[in-house]
C-alpha cells in the first residue's frame, strides 16, 4: 500500500490520489512552447473547438432526430427546424461546423507541410493527423446520409458502389455494406451508429493520441529552429521571460489561441445565421426519391478534389489513382527525403513543389464541382496527372537538398 | 517559480464574457429540451357532450390518459342528493349530470374496471374500489379520481383548460 | 507584418475555393433566367373599361358557374373536388378572389383563350384534338374585348382588396389546387382537419388519393410536395418559374398560373412560412450572437495583450 499522509487541504488531497500538480504543469503551465509561432498555430485549437460545436448541435439533434428511411427528412425540416426551439440553430451550427472544419483541416495540414512539421521525430503527429482527416471524413460522409434527402441517397449510392472495384465487381461487398441491394432502412441505421457512435469514439481516441504524439517532440517554430527546451524553460522560470525563447501553453500560448478562437467565431457565426447555402446544399432539401437522380450530383466541396482524381480515368485507372489520392499524404515523412526541418520558403524546389501542389488542389477542388464536360474536363485530366506526377517526383526533388 | 501568467483583470472579465456565452447556450439548450408545440396542442380534448349516453361509461383520453365520462341517470342523481361528497364532484353540464374523471386508480395508477350491475368501480391491481360518483369506497386508495382540468363551453367540454367550475373543485378540495 | 501577409494568403486561396465551388459553378450549372417583374408583355393590353355589373350578367349567361364557384356570390362548386378532378383532371378554381389575385391582362387573355394564357398550347392544342378542360368564351353576341374586360371587372369588383390578400389566399388560389404543402397541413382538397376517429382521418387521406390519380392522369405526373421548395429551389427561382414555366422546364406541363406581382411575393411568403419559418428568430439572434462574438473576441484580445506584456 503506497503511503498517504493527512491532507492540508483539498488540494493536497487531490494531490496525492491524482497528482493533478504535476498534471497541471505536464499539460498546461510547464508545456512549453516556441515563441517564434504565427496565428496558423492555433487551427488545432480552433479544430478542438469546432469539435466541440458540434459534439453539443450534434446531442441536441440526435434527441430529435429520427433514423427511419420514412421519418428522417421530417424530423430534420419539420420537426427540429420548425418545432423545436432552437432546433433550427442547433442544425444550422452543425452543417456549417462540419464544412468549416474540413477549412481549417486543411489549413493546419498545409500549415504543417510548409514548416516541415512532420519531418524527424514528428512522423506519429502526421499519421495520427492524417488518420483524424480519414475519420473525420467517414464522419461527414455518414452524417450526410441522416437527412435522406436526394443529395444523401445518391452520395450513399455513388459512394458504396465505389467498393464494387471497377471490373472487380465486387457487387456482393457492396450489398453487404448496405445489408441490402440499395441504400434503404439496414443502410441508413448502421451509418447513424457509425456517426452518433463509432466514428465519434474513434475520432477522441485518435485526437488523445495525437497530443500525445506532440507532446515529447514539442510543437515546431516558424525558423524551424531546433529549441533547447529545457534551457528556455529554465530560462523563463527563472523571470526572464522576455528573453526566453519559450511560453508556457497555459495562459500564455492559450491567450493567444483564445484571440484567433474569438476573431473565428464571428466569421463562423455570420455562415450560421446568414450565409449557409455552401453546407446546407440545397439540393439535400429534396427527400430521397431512389427512381430519380438529381441532374448535377456532387460531393461536399472537401471531397471535390479525390472526386475529380476518380473522374477523367477509365473506371479501373480510375479507381487506382483515387486510392493513390486517399493514402499518398500519408507517406509524406518518407517521401520528403531532405533532411531540413525548415519552412518551405527556404527550400529550393520544396518550395515550389509546395506552392504548385495547394493550387493543383484548389483546381481539383473546382472540377470536381463543375459538370465534367468541355474545358472543364481536360483541365480536371491535367490537374489530376499533375497531382500524381507531383508525389513521384517528391522523392527525387528532396533528395539532393542540402542540409542547412 | 510560481506561474507568473496571472489571470489578472482582463482574464477575469474574459471569463466573465465567455461565461455569459456559456449561460445564453444553457439557455437555449434547457429550452430544446422543452415538450414540443404539438405536443402541448395535443394536451387539450374536446368532448361533445350530445353524444353521450345515459348510464353508459365512456372511456375518452386526454394527455394520453384514459377519461371516465359517466351521464348520470336519474336515479343516479337522486341517490347522490344525500351525499354532499358525490355533489361537490358532480359536473352539471346544460341539464344534464356527469362524472368525467381520470381513469387511473389514485392508489398506484393502473385503470379500474366499471361494473355496470354495481355501478361501481373495481381496480384489479389491489382491490381498490370506487363509486358511480367517483369517491373512494375501499382501500387502498387514497382519495377519489382525479377530475382532469375542464371548461365547458355551450354543449362542449374542453379538457386541459381550466373553467370555473373546475377552479372551484380544486379549490374546495375536491380534487388535487 | 509578416502575420497579416500570411492572413492575406490564406484568406485568398479559401475566397478563391469558395467563389469557384459556389457562384461560379453553380452558374455554369443553373443558366439564370431574368424576372420580367410580372408585366406579361406577351399579352394584349386591355383597352376597355369594364363594366362590373355587366360582367356579373354575362357571367351567368355565359355558364361559368357550371364549373367554377364564386363563393362571395352565393355560388356553390356544382361538384366536390374529387369528382371535378376526375372530369376536368383537377378541381376548378373557386373565382372569388381571383381579381385580386391574378393579373388582369391575363385574365382577359384566359377567359378567350386558355391554353394559350396558361402557356400549355403545346399539350392542348386543337388541331391535335385535345382541348383544355377548361371551355374558352366565345363571345355573348357584342363584342368580345368589352364582354371580356366586364368580366374581369366583375371579378375585381367582387375580390378583397390588393392588401387583404394573405400569404395563404394566394399560394391556395393560384397552387393549392395542384401542389400539397405537408408541412402546413395544405391537400389538394384543402386544409386537413383534425379529426377524432382515424377512420375518418383515413377516409380523408382516401380522398385525397384518390384527386391525386386524377391530378397525375392529367398533368402526366404528380405536382411536387412544396413545403422545402423555398430551400430547395429558393426564392428567385421559384418567382420566375411562376412568372412562366417554360423558361426554365421547357415542355412542362405546369400551366404559367398569372399572378400579379403582389400575389407573387405572398406565394414565395407563403412558401418561406412552409419551409423557412424561423427566418425572422434567426436573423434576430443572429445579430445578439454577432454583436457578443464581436465583444468575446475584443475582450480574448485585451487579455492576450495583458499576459503577453511579460513575454514580448
Amino acid at each position: 500500500m503506497a503511503h498517504f499522509t493527512k491532507a492540508t487541504s483539498v488540494k493536497d488531497w487531490l494531490n496525492q490520489r491524482l497528482a493533478i500538480d504535476t498534471v497541471e504543469k505536464v499539460m498546461a503551465s510547464e508545456y512549453w512552447i516556441p515563441k517564434n509561432i504565427n496565428f496558423l498555430w492555433a487551427m488545432g485549437m480552433i479544430l478542438a473547438v469546432t469539435f466541440g460545436l458540434l459534439t453539443i448541435s450534434g446531442i441536441f439533434l440526435l434527441m430529435y432526430y429520427q433514423p427511419s428511411v420514412d421519418t428522417a427528412f421530417y424530423s430534420v425540416n419539420y420537426t427540429i427546424m420548425r418545432e423545436v426551439d432552437f432546433g433550427w440553430l442547433w442544425r444550422h451550427v452543425h452543417g456549417v461546423a462540419a464544412s468549416v472544419v474540413f477549412l481549417i483541416i486543411y489549413i493546419h495540414m498545409f500549415t504543417g507541410i510548409y514548416y516541415g512539421s512532420y519531418k524527424k521525430g514528428r512522423e506519429m503527429i502526421w499519421i495520427s493527423g492524417m488518420l483524424l482527416f480519414v475519420t473525420f471524413s467517414a464522419e461527414a460522409f455518414s452524417g450526410y446520409m441522416l437527412p435522406w434527402g436526394q443529395m444523401s441517397y445518391w452520395a450513399g449510392m455513388v459512394i458504396t458502389n465505389i467498393f464494387s472495384l471497377g471490373s472487380l465487381h465486387l457487387d456482393g461487398l457492396v450489398e453487404w455494406i448496405r445489408g441490402d441491394y440499395v441504400p434503404a432502412q439496414a443502410f441508413l441505421n448502421r451509418f447513424f451508429m457509425l456517426h452518433v457512435f463509432l466514428l465519434p469514439l474513434a475520432i477522441m481516441g485518435l485526437i488523445g493520441l495525437h497530443f500525445a504524439a506532440l507532446r515529447i517532440p514539442h510543437v515546431n517554430n516558424q525558423d524551424g529552429e531546433e529549441i533547447d527546451f529545457d534551457a528556455e524553460a529554465k530560462k523563463y522560470l527563472e523571470g526572464n521571460t522576455k528573453e526566453s525563447k519559450v511560453m508556457r501553453f497555459a495562459n500564455d500560448f492559450l491567450s493567444k489561441d483564445l484571440m484567433v478562437v474569438g476573431v473565428f467565431l464571428i466569421f463562423f457565426f455570420y455562415l450560421v445565421f446568414w450565409h449557409y447555402g455552401f453546407a446546407l446544399d440545397p439540393v439535400n432539401f429534396d427527400p430521397a426519391d431512389g427512381l430519380k437522380t438529381p441532374a448535377h450530383i456532387y460531393p461536399e466541396w472537401y471531397f471535390l478534389w479525390s472526386y475529380e482524381i476518380l473522374r477523367p480515368f477509365p473506371v479501373d485507372i480510375g479507381l487506382v489513382a483515387f486510392g493513390f489520392a486517399q493514402v499518398i499524404y500519408m507517406l509524406l515523412p518518407w517521401l520528403d527525403r531532405s533532411p531540413n526541418t525548415i519552412p518551405a520558403n527556404r527550400r529550393g524546389l520544396f518550395g515550389i513543389w509546395f506552392w504548385v501542389l495547394l493550387v493543383d488542389m484548389v483546381v481539383l477542388t473546382a472540377m470536381g464541382k463543375l459538370p465534367p464536360e468541355g474545358i472543364f474536363s481536360t483541365i480536371g485530366l491535367v490537374a489530376s496527372l499533375l497531382f500524381i506526377a507531383m508525389w513521384i517526383i517528391l522523392p527525387f526533388i528532396t533528395m539532393n537538398e542540402k542540409k542547412v | 517559480m510560481k506561474n507568473n501568467s496571472r489571470r489578472g483583470f482582463m482574464g477575469k472579465a474574459f471569463g466573465a464574457v465567455a461565461g455569459l456565452g456559456a449561460i445564453g447556450s444553457l439557455v437555449a439548450m434547457k429550452k430544446s429540451w422543452d415538450p414540443l408545440p404539438s405536443v402541448k396542442a395535443a394536451g387539450f380534448t374536446t368532448l361533445d357532450m350530445s353524444t353521450f349516453p345515459e348510464g353508459e361509461m365512456v372511456t375518452e383520453k386526454w394527455r394520453g390518459k384514459p377519461i371516465f365520462v359517466l351521464k348520470k341517470t336519474a336515479e343516479m342523481v337522486a341517490k347522490e342528493k344525500s351525499d354532499p361528497a358525490a355533489q361537490a364532484r358532480n359536473i352539471k353540464v346544460g341539464n344534464d349530470n356527469y362524472m368525467v374523471c381520470i381513469g387511473l386508480c389514485t392508489h398506484l395508477g393502473c385503470i379500474p374496471a366499471f361494473r355496470k350491475d354495481t355501478a361501481d368501480f373495481l381496480c384489479a391491481c389491489h382491490g381498490g374500489m370506487f363509486n358511480a360518483s367517483g369517491d373512494v369506497t375501499k382501500a387502498p386508495p387514497p382519495r377519489g379520481f382525479d377530475i382532469p382540468p375542464f371548461r365547458i363551453d355551450g354543449n362542449k367540454m374542453v379538457l386541459g383548460e381550466v373553467g370555473p367550475e373546475y377552479q372551484a373543485m380544486k379549490d374546495n378540495g375536491v380534487t388535487l | 507584418m509578416k502575420e497579416l501577409k500570411i492572413l492575406a494568403v490564406v484568406v485568398f486561396f479559401t475566397l478563391l475555393t469558395y467563389v469557384l465551388v459556389e457562384p461560379y459553378a453553380h452558374g455554369q450549372m443553373h443558366k439564370h433566367v431574368d424576372s420580367e417583374s410580372f408585366t406579361y408583355n406577351d399579352l394584349p393590353a386591355i383597352t376597355k373599361t369594364g363594366d362590373a355589373t355587366r360582367g356579373q350578367e354575362l357571367i351567368m349567361g355565359a355558364g361559368c358557374a357550371g364549373c367554377h364557384s364564386i363563393d362571395v356570390a352565393g355560388m356553390p362548386a356544382p361538384m366536390d373536388p374529387v369528382m371535378a378532378a376526375q372530369s376536368y383532371g383537377v378541381n376548378p378554381p373557386d373565382l372569388s378572389n381571383a381579381g385580386a389575385v391574378y393579373d388582369a391582362k391575363f385574365l382577359a387573355d384566359l377567359i378567350k383563350n386558355p391554353a394559350h394564357a396558361l402557356k400549355v398550347e403545346h399539350k392542348f392544342d386543337a388541331n391535335s384534338g385535345k382541348m383544355h378542360p377548361m371551355v374558352p368564351f366565345y363571345g355573348m353576341g357584342g363584342d368580345i374585348d368589352q364582354e371580356v374586360s366586364d368580366i374581369v371587372a366583375y371579378l375585381q369588383s367582387i375580390a378583397v382588396k390588393t392588401e387583404d390578400v394573405t400569404p395563404a389566399m394566394a399560394f391556395e388560389n393560384a397552387c393549392g389546387r395542384c401542389h400539397a404543402v405537408g408541412y402546413e397541413n395544405w391537400t389538394q382538397i384543402g386544409t386537413k382537419p383534425t379529426f377524432k376517429y382515424e377512420k375518418d382521418s383515413l377516409a380523408f387521406d382516401i380522398k385525397v388519393l384518390e384527386y391525386q390519380d386524377s391530378l397525375k392522369a392529367y398533368m402526366g405526373k404528380l405536382p411536387p410536395d412544396l413545403s422545402m421548395y423555398i430551400r430547395s429551389r429558393g426564392e428567385h427561382f421559384i418567382s420566375t418559374f411562376m412568372e412562366n414555366p417554360q423558361n426554365h422546364l421547357a415542355g412542362t406541363a405546369m400551366p404559367r398560373v398569372g399572378v400579379n406581382a403582389d400575389s407573387a411575393e405572398k406565394v414565395i411568403e407563403y412558401l418561406k412560412d412552409a419551409g423557412d419559418t424561423k427566418r425572422h428568430e434567426r436573423e434576430e439572434i443572429g445579430m445578439n450572437v454577432m454583436i457578443f462574438s464581436i465583444i468575446f473576441a475584443i475582450f480574448a484580445l485585451l487579455w492576450k495583450k495583458q499576459v503577453w506584456r511579460e513575454l514580448h
